[in-house]
């Protein structure tokens, strides 16, 4: 084993064919997008050259800015819903009774597709025929809400499928890491006396804070980025009640044959990515010590 | 050292591997293009008919291709269907790296415009000239048309009408509306009784445009929308801030089913088929559905009427058979097939055998001109045709007639105005704000 590693051909050898694919299929892209920010081009026929003017456009682009701050308070959603995740986790790897159903039955979402998903809150959220407003009216509430058609509402209406869509997803990596949490810290702290809380939050959290920190990450990404069930659901609208950067990238670059501002769009999600993730290791950092 | 060369023998297969997996998709498809081991020529062909959600569609033109190709025993035609959206986006990618397929299907105005301008659709004038003299509907051939050149053969066309539930309007005593005054009345009366008045899926935005440019139509004259695309006249015309704010009117007053700018034309359709909106402004496509298709029930389908949208009192489009619409789909021949001549009379074939076939044999209103004596078809369909013959103007959808980015934004406006988050004022504005960046570009 030594040997090999210390052996640089075999090293690059190893290492090489998916240097290449990620080089190829990702950053070359990433810096083709780049690229075509700089260009005034529809899609099909000639680029022309325009320097920074995508890009100038794009930063005093109220839809642009208005798109990420639906982004940003997804992202702010996402982040508060962990604490949610946590929270039933902990319940769940505390082993009680039947927590291996609620387990399956928190996964459920994550195995559906998305359009399909989708497709279901559409229904659910139907103004007339939907199962909420049905509900509602059952209550003898007259006035139902209008959900995604209610620009006020939209955003917040199209938050609790995406919510609900990854639920499984979280809570199934923190119960794996606190199923790790060695048995003998809790039972130490359970004989000098702590309580289940006590427990929880000064000794399972503390231990499973990497994971958690990557979560958070993963959270604020993954909503920065977030396009499929937007895209479906409301396609952004009524109006730009619903944008999202990615969404508003897309139209730009489909709907309306800008690929030149379309990549400026999608270049600028990523520098936001970057940067958010920058920030959130920066912070996490500063807190532990 | 023999190690390491073995090594990096080992090292450069697995680059190449990479590099030709990465060709692979091409070298294939250049292969189906040409002649391919069985000695044929290949036309690749491209549609966006699915079997599932257009089936008679579908159908007819695979019977249209089997016997192209029975006619044509050295030709065999390749097809791939696709659904409309991926459609939309495949045409675009395959057009960035130069791969059209051979023959394939192409929207009218901005959306063909890019492609024919930018040198990807072959002209076609020769054919329409030698093939189709006059056997085309006026003005479908124009809409394919880009500097003198027509770049694609048509093969839809379409009109919009109020389609309505017969059975709804007899329940409350009512008729079809002559003027606009009427048709707010009709909408008064269905609302005291709890009826939805009309169905739209302003999600979408066109099927809401079709509300907004009949109304256009109606008070600023017949050819006011299409100025506005010529630049002769602009959006914010008090004609056409005034349709839209009619618009607003028929909002406010609850007109339209509730929630409708967070559905699609689809979920919309759904309120008029179960019977719980009276009224429906759509186009022709949906005339199967109303008349032949067998997942319609049959007591829905003989409740269907039509009548054309109502004269507006005091404006300036005095002419009832004057219609929104358009054509939808024609056929293009891509410049840089292997077999343009080939491909051209592919085409050629299949438009006139839609030409023919389509209103028997798949309800489809065709862009040929149908003579409608002996046509054994639903007496809808016999209506339709002679409106179409009679009509005195069809304006071609806005968003259809505008470029891709300026419909777009028509889109977002419609669903913004239905949903009351823009005045009349800002929505005639902010297209202008695009016209003239469009303009100056």
């Amino acid at each position: 084993m030594k040997n090999v590693m210390s052996n640089k051909t075999a090293i690059i050898l190893y290492v090489l064919p998916s240097l290449l694919l990620v080089l190829f299929l990702i950053y070359i892209p990433i810096a083709l997008t780049g690229y075509y920010g700089l260009m005034d081009w529809s899609g099909v026929g000639q680029m022309k050259f325009i320097g920074l003017e995508n890009y100038k456009k794009l930063i005093h682009d109220k839809l642009f800015w208005e798109s990420t701050w639906h982004s940003v308070l997804l992202a702010l959603f996402s982040v508060l819903s962990l604490i949610g995740y946590l929270i039933v986790s902990l319940i769940l790897a505390s082993k009680i009774k039947g927590g291996n159903l609620f387990r399956k039955i928190y996964i459920i979402p994550m195995l559906m597709s998305s359009v399909a998903i989708a497709q279901l809150w559409i229904k659910i959220f139907d103004p007339m025929n939907g199962l909420i407003n049905s509900l509602l009216s059952m209550f003898g509430i007259k006035e139902t809400p209008l959900w995604l058609a209610d620009p006020d509402m939209a955003l917040y209406s199209v938050f609790i499928p995406i919510v609900w869509q990854y639920a499984g997803f979280y809570i199934i990596i923190m119960y794996a890491a606190l199923i790790n949490v060695p048995q003998e810290l809790i039972e130490a702290a359970r004989i000098d006396g702590a309580n289940a809380f006590q427990i929880a939050y000064k000794i399972k959290v503390p231990l499973i804070s990497g994971v958690l920190k990557v979560l958070v990450i993963l959270a604020v990404v993954g909503s920065l980025k977030y396009f499929d069930l937007i895209y479906v659901m409301t396609g952004g609208g009524p109006g730009h009640a619903t944008e999202v950067i990615a969404s508003y990238m897309y139209k730009e670059a489909f709907g309306k044959f800008n690929f030149g501002y379309g990549s400026a769009i999608g270049f600028g999600l990523l520098i936001l990515s970057m940067g958010a993730t920058w920030m959130i290791q920066k912070m996490l950092r500063v807190n532990q010590e | 050292m023999k190690k390491k060369a073995f090594t990096w023998l080992v090292l450069l297969m697995l680059m190449a591997g990479i590099v030709l997996s990465g060709c692979s998709s091409s070298s294939s498809d250049s292969a189906s293009e040409g002649k391919s081991g069985d000695g044929k020529i290949h036309l690749k062909f491209m549609h966006d008919w699915p079997k599932g959600s257009s089936t008679a569609y579908y159908n007819l033109v695979e019977e249209i291709i089997k016997d192209y190709e029975a006619k044509h025993p050295n030709v065999q035609i390749d097809v791939e269907v696709l659904n409309p959206d991926q459609y939309r986006d495949k045409l675009k990618v395959l057009a960035a790296s130069n791969e059209l397929p051979d023959v394939g299907l192409t929207w009218s105005n901005g959306f063909a415009e890019p492609y024919a301008t930018g040198g990807q659709f072959a002209p076609l004038n020769d054919i329409i000239e030698k093939e189709f003299k006059d056997q085309f509907v006026p003005g479908t051939v124009e809409a394919y048309t880009f500097n003198g050149k027509s770049y694609a053969l048509p093969m839809e066309m379409n009109i919009t009408y109020i389609f309505y539930n017969k059975e709804i309007f007899k329940k409350y005593g009512l008729q079809e509306p002559k003027t606009f005054e009427d048709l707010k009345n009709i909408g008064k009366t269905l609302i005291k009784h709890g009826v939805i008045p009309a169905t739209v899926g302003s999600k979408d935005g066109w099927p809401a445009s079709m509300w907004f440019m009949y109304l256009a139509d109606r008070i600023g004259g017949p050819t006011i929308l299409t100025d506005v695309i010529q630049g002769k006249v602009k959006m914010s015309d008090p004609a056409i801030v005034k349709a839209a704010k009619e618009v607003q009117n028929l909002v406010d007053m609850g007109f339209f089913v509730k929630g409708n700018t967070a559905f699609s034309n689809d979920d919309a359709k759904g309120y008029f088929l179960n019977e719980k909106a009276a009224m429906f402004l759509t186009a022709t496509w949906e005339l199967p559905n109303f008349t032949t298709s067998p997942d319609v029930p049959q007591e829905f389908k003989e409740k269907v009427g039509y009548f054309k949208f109502p004269l507006y009192e005091g404006g300036k489009g005095t002419d009832i058979n004057s219609y929104v619409g358009g054509p939808g789909l024609g056929a293009f021949v891509a410049e840089n097939s292997k077999h343009k001549e080939q491909a051209k009379d592919f085409a050629a074939y299949l438009v006139k055998e839609w030409g023919k076939r389509s209103v028997e044999g798949a309800g489809i209103l065709p862009a040929m001109k149908v003579d409608t004596e002996g046509l054994d078809v639903p007496q809808m369909y016999l209506d339709v045709l002679n409106d179409i013959n009679n009509a005195t103007n069809i304006t071609t959808w806005f968003d259809t007639q505008a470029s891709p980015n300026v419909s777009e934004l028509h889109h977002d406006l419609m669903t913004a105005l239905f949903g009351k988050q823009i005045t009349p004022e800002e929505f005639a504005k902010q297209h202008d704000d695009a016209l003239a960046e469009e303009a100056n570009k």
